[in-house]
Order: C-alpha cells, then structure tokens, then sequence
C-alpha cells in the first residue's frame, strides 16, 4: 500500500494471482509421491523376473501353463496337421498377420511365434482379461484353439483373434527366446531372436 | 444475514449451549420444523431406509476390520475365521454382506421413486446430482468391498472391472497398471481397495449423504403429486400441505424400518447367499490367479450395467468395441443424472402425466429387468442380441424424452395435494 493510504489494486490482483498459481503448482506437486505411490513397487518389479521352461517332456499337442509375473503363460506344441489347419483360419480371423502390436517383432508372422512348432502366449482374454479355455477338439467349423468362457471371445492355435467376437485384438505373446533347443526363457527378449 | 446465536432463545443448560452452537435451531430447521408434504407414500420409506442401511454398513464394516486380515495371503482365510471362530462374526459379516445388497434395493427403490413423481425436477436438480453421485460412491464402494474377501470370484471380478480402463486409447495399459499396483491383480490391489473401501469412500459417501439432504431440506421435499406446497402458506408461514417431519415422518419412518427388518432379517438369517445372488458361488474359493470361474457374473446390482457393456460388439469410428463398451456402460450410469434436463413435460409427477410416459417408463423397467437377468447369463449370440435391443431401449428411454415428454397429454395439476391415493 502507498502512503497515500489508495489501494493498488492491480498489484493486490497480480499478488493474489501469483499466490494462487504457484500454491497450485506446489499442491500438485505435492499430490505427485502420493499418486506415484500407486506404482508397481520395487519388490513386485522384482518379481517380475524371466522364467526358464524345460520343452522337453512336452508331447505333441499338449499344452503347459506356467507363471510368469503371476500371470498364466501357456507354451503350445503344435502338429503340423494344427499349423496347416491356421491357413484355414486366416479367412476368419480378425487380423491373420499380426498387424497390431501384440507380439515382439520375432514372432509377427502367420504361427506368432519363433519356431512354428512351439506357441507361447500369455493367457488373458484380451477382452477383460480371463483365462480362456484350451479347446483343441477339432469339429466342422472349429480347428482347435481357445474359448474364452467370459463373454465368448474365440481365438485359434496361434492365438489369432476371431471375427465379430469381444476382443478387439490377438493373444498377447510375451518376450522370450530359446537357450538352448529344449529350454526357453520367458520374460526376455533373445539376441538370438 | 448474520448468524444470530440462539434465535429461538431458549434459556438453562440448553440455552448456554445454542448461545454457543446452534443445537435447537439445526433441530427445528431439520427435524420438528422441517415441514414435509402430508401425501407421503410407501415410496417415501426408502430415503430413511437408505441411511439405515448406511449405519448398518459403517458400523458391522468397523467390526468386521477388527479381525479382518488385508493381504492377499491372508484375506480369504480372515474371512473364514470371523464366519466360524470369532464370536457371532458369522452375523457381523453376514449383515454386512447382506446389507450391501439391501442398499442396491433401497436405492433403485429410491432413485424409481424419484422418477414416478418427478423429484428430480427443478429445484432439486442438485438434490439429484448429489444421489447419483452417491449412487456412483456405493457402486465403487461395493466393488471394492466385494474384492476384499479374496475368493475366486473377488478375484476375476476385479480383473474384469479393473481391465475396463485398459479399453481407455493410450494410457489404457499403463491406468490399469497403476490402478493394480503390480502386473497383475496382487496383494498391492487387494491392499489399497481395502484403505479405499474402509476410509476413503465412506468418507465421500457421507458427506454426499450430508449434501443431498442439505439440497433437499433448502428446497423442501417433492410429494407423489409434484404439487409445491410453498405456494399455500398460513398465516404462520407455514405450508398448508406440509406437516412437522417429528413426529410424523420419524413415525412413519419407524414403521417403514420394522417392515424393513422383518424382510432384511428373512434373508439374512435363512438366505444369506440369496441362491448365490448376493455371495456368488465361485467366492467360497480362494483367488487363483491362473484359473477363471467357468462363468463370471457380477453381483445382482451391476447386472444391468455389465449387460450394456457386453452388447456393444461392433466398432466404430476406428475405435474396437471394447472401448465403446466401457463407454456404453459409463453412459448408462451417468445419462441417469441429466433427467432434470431431459423432462420436459410440464407436470412432475406420473399421477399427471399422459399416456406416452407412462408406457415409455414401463418397457424401461422391462427393458432395466431384462438387462439385469441378461447380466448373469452367458454371452451366446440371442442373449447379445436380446440385451442388444434392451440396450437401445434403456438409452431411448432417456435421449427421446425430451420430445415425449413434450408432445405427452398430461391432466392438469389440483392446487393443493390430494389425499385419496
């Protein structure tokens, strides 16, 4: 205030102005550590390391289910009757060449995987998130592959998503490479991919 | 207008406390002086009902946190112990579980209420607002608590419910993740929806209750027939039609809780799983993260909601179905709070309403009942299509109102309320 005893009222607007703005961004600021919070911990990244898979024992046609980041992660191995039978499905399936980004690069092709014989992928719906249901049985209009018995989503032996079904994209295959012919890593991106 | 301590001058021990607090002055202007239509109905039970239900969750909810364990370890067999070992904690959690059901019913009582007699009609838009933005805290608030017993179903549940904002274009994944607290539905998840539903919610939810009842004591109660009793006041300013809440409303209030009781007691004594409608079948298994229940099926009071979501199945603008499913769904629940904007008929209530309203709002209650059954059944190609056709008309119901309700015959309105219903 002057001496004049006049208030400056352009000052007491910038003033109250300013006040607020930076008290604003010290509030968000401050709301940060707390949101923050929310993230997955250092122990639950932690527990999030790769899984080694012994192929060995695995017959054809079987399927295994293993936890990888606590979720279901299923290793198909498939007949070469299965794998033709996908030339079958290209025509019904929402996106045959793996198109959207739902595979490391190794595995965008028509069996989404490295090597044809074996599938790997992450058993969630990609509709809300259940764990469909292997149906290998192969009938008239069905050459195998996982039901989801949620909302009815369908998807074939390379996880390739069905047309007109809830979800809106292929199984997810998760990062991993072979250490060796028998032995595969799940969680990990080889160099040798 | 400046707060005059004590207005009603009242003297003694009573006196020196409202010369301090305005103790019988929020008495009379909320309870023995708050003067309510005379023409209240059996539909006017549900409001009192509601914060019944709401003291029987809050206080069996602190006991139940007494032995209840918030890790995912440890969760579901915490809720064995308070069923068999902790003294009478079967009937702690079975009212608890009970009541939470009893709220849905009380409220979609309440919120239909609101709808045959126009209560959401000006000025009580915010008195609306405020109940939908209740009834939005209990839907958070019943899905986190329905987590918190870990059994499989809490678990899948979560996991469907939570995926939903991963149908959000861009940060869809990374919300999931921070909503999770892990890669997964986890100890993390179960441990914050535990603080969310013992603090943070009930916290909001009471206070939405204080403001839905502070709007609606500013604007005076609606009646069955929309009539407003403020236009007829006697020589003492009071409303003609109106009469004291205490001891009229108090006492037909009590009377509405024992019918209550007798029916809240049938269930929870003999039926407290309702046939697995309120404690599904697939939640007296622990979670298991790496097996889906056969059929997952959200409670009985999510089925409408979840049945929207699940008949969107085509994509459009670009974007795939999921998303227009979550946003089908959020729109089914939050077009509810626009009614105040979308009636446009000139009477409140239904007793005056014209032909056009009265059959629009049956086949939406068809159309709500037949969302809510499709809700538990599986999604075979007639169900969709059936919750498909309920869909359009449960959104019809609210978007062409405000041509309906227009072009409606309505009765004319009598001055004062009647009494011959």
């Amino acid at each position: 205030m002057s001496d004049t005893g006049a208030v400056d009222l352009d000052k007491r607007r910038f003033l109250t102005n300013s006040t607020a703005v930076i008290g604003g961004i010290g509030a968000a600021a401050a709301a940060v550590p707390f949101l923050a919070s929310w993230k997955p911990s250092a122990r639950a990244e932690a527990a999030g390391a790769p899984v080694e898979v012994d192929l060995s024992k695995l017959q054809p046609g079987e399927r295994i289910t293993i936890e990888w980041r606590g979720k279901p992660v299923w290793v198909l191995r498939r007949t070469p009757e299965t794998l033709s039978a996908l030339n079958q499905d290209d025509a019904k399936v929402l996106d045959p060449e793996s198109a959207e980004p739902m595979q490391p690069e190794y595995a965008q092709n028509q069996h989404r995987s490295i090597n044809p014989e074996f599938l790997v992928l992450v058993g969630l719906c990609t509709h809300l998130g259940c764990v469909p249901v292997y149906q290998p049985e192969v009938t008239a209009d069905w050459n195998g592959g996982f039901y989801c018995p949620c909302h009815g989503s369908r998807f074939d032996l390379a996880g390739r998503v069905y047309k007109s079904v809830p979800a809106p994209l292929n199984l997810e295959v998760p990062p991993y490479h072979f250490v060796a012919d028998n032995r595969l890593l799940i969680g990990l991106d080889g160099g040798a991919a | 207008m400046a707060i005059v301590p004590n207005p009603h001058g009242t003297t003694g021990f009573l006196g020196w406390i409202d010369d301090r607090f305005p103790l019988t002055k929020m008495w009379r202007d909320h309870v023995s002086e708050y003067f309510a239509p005379k023409n209240f109905n059996f539909w006017y039970f549900f409001g009192s009902l509601a914060m019944l239900v709401l003291a029987n969750q809050l206080i069996t909810g602190i006991f139940l946190t007494m032995h209840y364990k918030p890790s995912a370890l440890e969760a579901f067999g915490s809720v064995e112990y308070i069923m068999r070992d902790v003294p009478w904690g079967w009937l702690i959690r079975y009212m608890h579980s009970t009541g939470a059901s009893a709220f849905f019913v009380v409220v979609y009582l309440h919120m239909f209420r609101g709808l045959l007699y126009g209560s959401y009609r000006k000025p009580r838009e915010l008195v609306w607002i405020f109940g939908m933005m209740i009834f939005l805290a209990l839907m958070a608030e019943a899905f986190m608590g329905y987590v918190l017993p870990w059994g499989n179903m809490s678990y899948w549940g979560a996991q469907v419910i939570i995926s939903l904002f991963g149908a959000i274009p861009g940060i869809g994944p990374d919300l999931v993740q921070w909503i999770r607290g892990d890669y997964l539905i986890s100890d993390a998840t179960l441990n914050r929806f535990f603080a969310l539903h013992v603090i943070a919610v009930p916290l909001v939810l009471v206070g939405l209750v204080v403001a839905h009842l502070m709007a609606l004591h500013e604007v005076g109660s609606n009646n069955p027939d929309g009539v407003d009793i403020k236009k007829n006041k006697d020589e003492n300013g009071i409303p003609k039609d109106g009469i004291p809440f205490h001891p009229y409303y108090t006492v037909k209030d009590i009377m509405g809780v024992v019918g209550f009781a007798i029916i809240f007691c049938s269930v929870l004594f003999f039926a407290p799983e309702m046939g697995g409608y309120f404690l599904e079948k697939p939640n007296f298994t622990p979670a298991n993260p790496l097996v889906t229940p056969p059929h997952i099926a959200p409670v009985w009071y999510f089925t409408p909601f979840y049945s929207v979501l699940r008949a969107i199945t085509y994509p459009l603008f670009g974007i795939d179905a999921k998303f227009w499913g979550v946003i089908g769904m959020g729109a089914s629940v939050v077009i509810i709070a626009f009614l105040p904007w979308l009636d446009r008929s000139p009477v409140k209530s239904i007793r005056y309403k014209g032909p056009i309203f009265k059959a629009a709002l049956a086949i939406f209650v068809v159309a709500f009942v037949v969302l809510g059954y499709m809700g538990f059944e599986p999604a075979t190609p007639v169900n969709t299509r059936i919750a498909q056709v309920a869909s359009v008309i449960y959104f019809a119901f609210f978007l062409l109102m405000p041509w309906y309700t227009k072009i409606d015959k309505t009765k004319p309105v009598p001055e004062r309320v009647t009494m011959d219903h």
